[in-house]
């Protein structure tokens, strides 16, 4: 944490006059945000327009929206993986032009390296930023009892169940402290108990955090009992189509929340706004 | 059958720990069973093989050469044996047995090392810089189409009779081999793993080091199989061509004096050589990747 508090500390010279005028406020906000791709015939494939979106620091943002809108697009344009077409991402005020290391990104297919243990995978992050040997292999440990996961510290990637890997990847992420998490539908693999169990102990991870998270998936139900507010993107070319708060209380249950009345509510009220996206969508998978 | 016991005998309990034990125990004795038909199998081959050769040439001098395989030109097992057995008792014609394949194997060693860095150095750098290998492609490409072997007379020329000429062949085939496996495998590397490193804060080369290479180390791995075969072949024919030393200089010399068993018996040797080389490359595998699940292994027989 303190790392991170003196990297804060040092960023205000970093910011940029637009970044002076971008709303310095939010964790992340994209401005107006284009994004073309050349497809493999050499034409232009527009996944998201004129996008804009802003999560306050802190808060917890998921993102619903049909297959192929550009979820994972966006994510990649706040990580700085990509660059925009047109508009401009900005992460804590400061112009998005390259990988921030403030960010920590999950992604939907297992990316923990399988030639290293689990011990090696966690501490790989705090290694790479050069943290001193010693100094990051305690850390790592406190990470690996964080997530359960004390006792298969030897263990390859191979060797564990899909929602070990995950935890190991959650570690992953989370030891290098991001103040911004970006989450690409994190939990689809996994069965749909073990997938509760983690939407819990991602909660509980964040809580103790205070970092905004952008969290995609295409579940509705997964982004209410998760977010703060819910995204609702419409199908591509991507933009957002509706941003609805979520007014449940914390802590929450992600198994049991959904018998709240207010969650089926929520539910309804982002349905009827996400239906038409998912059928427009829907036909075109079938037209093609 | 199972109906008449049973009304014989009265209630039997269809699922009890002795049926699965009954089941565990025939499922090994079937095992068992079929790893001895394998190996008798195996052994019998090679006698029949073998004698098959051994009564040839027997009979062809009992039949007056009338049938039969000759043993002037094909030699004949006993024989082999015969020149394996005074070869490593008298020594061979250029000094001691285990001095030519000494002399074989470090040629072969020295090659194959030099030319596994090469490869995966030049791999690795092309692999990564695609603009780099669009310029060096077609170069690659064409000298990869030429028989390398043909190289065996310049390297002669230039490094003369001794060790350098063969190690230097066996260079030249072993590298192309390693470069385009460790080429291929920078190039299939995850895309979600450089992503994830280079969030995580991994340093171009960081990159290589913990990402890239270890990918790779698969593909790499798979040619050191072939590889060392090859480098093998490389120290031979340098020998072959022109040498001083080694066991390419005992099948050329047997040759020349028309002793087939002699060819036979060098060749003998080349594959023990070549089988213990194998077992080495094989260990040094498991070594590496010992991360992998465990499969390929004996899918490479």
């Amino acid at each position: 944490m303190n790392a991170i508090m003196s990297d804060s500390a040092i960023n205000p010279q970093d910011i940029t006059p637009q970044g002076a005028v971008a709303p310095s406020a939010a964790g992340i906000a994209l401005e107006h945000v284009t994004k073309r791709f050349r497809t493999s015939k050499g034409q232009l494939y527009t996944a998201l327009r004129d996008l804009t979106l802003s999560v306050a620091p802190g808060e917890f943002c998921a993102v619903v929206g049909p297959t192929g809108c550009g979820k994972s697009t966006t994510l990649g344009l706040i990580s700085g993986l990509e660059r925009p077409s047109a508009g401009e991402v900005y992460v804590m005020g400061n112009l998005v032009t390259d990988i921030d290391p403030r960010i920590g990104y999950v992604f939907q297919t297992d990316a923990v390296f399988p030639w290293k243990n689990v011990l090696k995978n966690i501490v790989a992050g705090p290694l790479f930023r050069g943290v001193p040997k010693a100094q990051a292999y305690e850390r790592a440990r406190d990470w690996i009892a964080r997530v359960g996961l004390t006792g298969f510290e030897d263990r390859y990637p191979h060797q564990l169940s899909g929602g070990m890997r995950k935890r190991v990847a959650l570690a992953q992420t989370l030891i290098n402290e991001p103040q911004i998490l970006l989450m690409d539908e994190p939990f689809s693999a996994l069965d749909v108990q073990t997938r509760n169990l983690m939407g819990d102990e991602l909660l509980q991870l964040w809580s103790a955090s205070a970092a905004s998270v952008v969290f995609v998936t295409h579940d509705l139900e997964e982004a209410i009992a998760l977010a703060d507010k819910v995204c609702v993107i419409t199908a591509g070319p991507g933009t957002v189509k509706g941003i609805y708060p979520v007014d449940l209380p914390r802590p929450r249950n992600v198994a049991e929340i959904r018998f709240d009345p207010r969650f089926v509510e929520l539910y309804q009220t982002i349905w009827e706004d996400l239906r038409s996206e998912v059928m427009i969508s829907y036909e075109r998978a079938k037209q093609r | 059958m199972n109906v008449l016991s049973n009304a014989n005998h009265g209630l039997t309990p269809i699922n009890t720990s002795d049926d699965v034990d009954a089941e565990v125990k025939s499922h090994n004795t079937r095992a068992l069973r079929r790893r001895l038909a394998v190996n008798a199998l195996r052994i019998l081959l090679l006698v029949v093989i073998i004698g098959g050769w051994e009564l040839g040439a027997r009979l062809y001098v009992a039949t007056n050469e009338a049938f039969g395989i000759d043993p002037f030109f094909w030699g004949q097992p006993s024989g082999v044996w015969a020149q394996l057995v005074t070869w490593v008792r008298d020594g061979t014609s250029q000094g001691p047995l285990w001095a030519q394949i000494a002399v074989t194997l470090e040629e072969a060693v020295i090659g194959f090392a030099i030319g596994v860095a090469l490869g995966v150095v030049f791999g690795v750098v092309l692999g990564r810089n695609h603009f780099l290998a669009d310029v060096l492609g077609p170069y690659i490409k064409a000298a990869n189409s030429i028989p390398r072997v043909m190289l065996a007379p310049l390297f002669l020329i230039g490094f003369g009779l001794g060790m350098q000429s063969k190690v230097a062949l066996a260079v030249v085939l072993v590298f192309f081999i390693v470069f385009f496996n460790a080429f291929q495998g920078v190039r299939e590397v995850d895309r979600n793993l450089l992503a994830n490193a280079r969030i995580l804060g991994a340093s171009n080369r960081q990159l290589s080091t913990q990402v890239i290479i270890p990918s790779a180390l698969s593909w790499i791995l798979a040619s050191l199989h072939v590889s060392f075969a090859f480098a093998l072949v490389g120290a031979v024919v340098g020998e072959f061509i022109g040498g001083i030393q080694g066991v390419g200089l005992m099948v050329q010399v047997a040759g020349a004096n028309f002793n087939a068993n002699g060819v036979f018996a060098a060749i003998v040797i080349l594959a023990l050589v070549a089988l213990v080389a194998e077992a080495f490359v094989t260990w040094l595998e498991n070594r590496l990747v010992r991360w992998r699940p465990n499969q390929a292994a004996d899918a490479m027989l």
